[in-house]
């Protein structure tokens, strides 16, 4: 019940954000439209507590600028690559543990490998997850676990 | 202050529209299917990131920069989803995913 007024709350806000019109046709669009998404999401079965992350500590805040640096700093590595005479790739599959415990926080670190240019996250199973990456320092950095013991430290 | 903004912005535009042009680059550069796909995340992620960054600092505290926040929001949850989506089902399908010396130009 909680996480379907905390899904009405946010698609109203969005709805208001995006149009910030106050007519009352365009307000009985949003609430026909919320309405609507409402009862598709219920009909699906995807409210659930996952969709009411209010169990995120604040200190997520500084797993993303952490995470920025990282995309940043990866991004140059591949475009260097890219613009360089020869290409001296080593691409290859490495599988890597993971020591986060909650769903949450395995589909946080697959988004933020896959976000990172050198590495994509292609599947995760059974505590291990399966890595594409481009370079030997892609690949270093990996499996180096640093991002996987960072989200683990959030309690993820 | 006017001023640093609007340099801010140049340059992060500029930087976004280089590495665009980066991974363009990069996706007939690489030799085989998933060096393209890690040429591509440059644009999908350093270049969209730099622009949506740019364009925000133009608009300032506006309603303009909140729908930005909306859609770099949506790009970091859409765009890993797509480059895993394409890489698993490169790999189920039977790609390569090292490369010979000799492929590599």
């Amino acid at each position: 019940m909680l996480s379907i007024l905390f899904l009405t709350l946010i698609l109203s806000l969005f709805w208001l954000l995006l149009s910030w019109q106050f007519a009352p046709f365009v307000l009985g669009c949003g609430v026909v439209s919320i309405a609507l998404t409402l009862y598709l999401a219920q009909r699906m079965r995807v409210v659930d507590a996952e969709s009411l992350p209010l169990n995120l500590s604040a200190r997520i805040v500084w797993y993303w600028l952490w995470l920025a640096k990282e995309v940043a700093l990866s991004n140059w590595d591949v475009a260097r690559h890219i613009w360089g005479k020869r290409i001296h790739i080593n691409p290859r599959v490495i599988q890597v543990k993971t020591p986060m415990k909650t769903p949450f926080g395995l589909m946080l670190y697959a988004n933020s490998i896959t976000l990172t240019p050198g590495t994509v996250c292609i599947d995760i199973e059974d505590g291990q997850v399966t890595a594409h990456a481009l370079t030997d320092s892609a690949a270093a950095g990996l499996e180096s676990g640093e991002m996987g013991e960072k989200i683990r430290r959030l309690g993820l | 202050m006017e001023t640093f903004l609007v340099l801010a912005s140049t340059l992060c535009i500029s930087m976004g529209v280089f590495l665009g042009i980066t991974g363009a680059i990069g996706i007939f550069r690489m030799p085989n299917f998933f060096a393209r796909l890690h040429a591509a995340s440059v644009t999908d992620s350093g270049c969209a990131f730099m622009l949506l960054f740019g364009l925000m600092l133009q608009s300032g505290f506006t309603l303009a920069t909140i729908k930005l926040c909306f859609i770099l929001l949506f790009f970091l949850i859409s765009s890993p989803t797509a480059a895993h989506a394409l890489a698993k089902t490169a790999l189920s399908c039977g790609a390569q995913p090292t490369s010979s010396p000799r492929e590599e130009r």
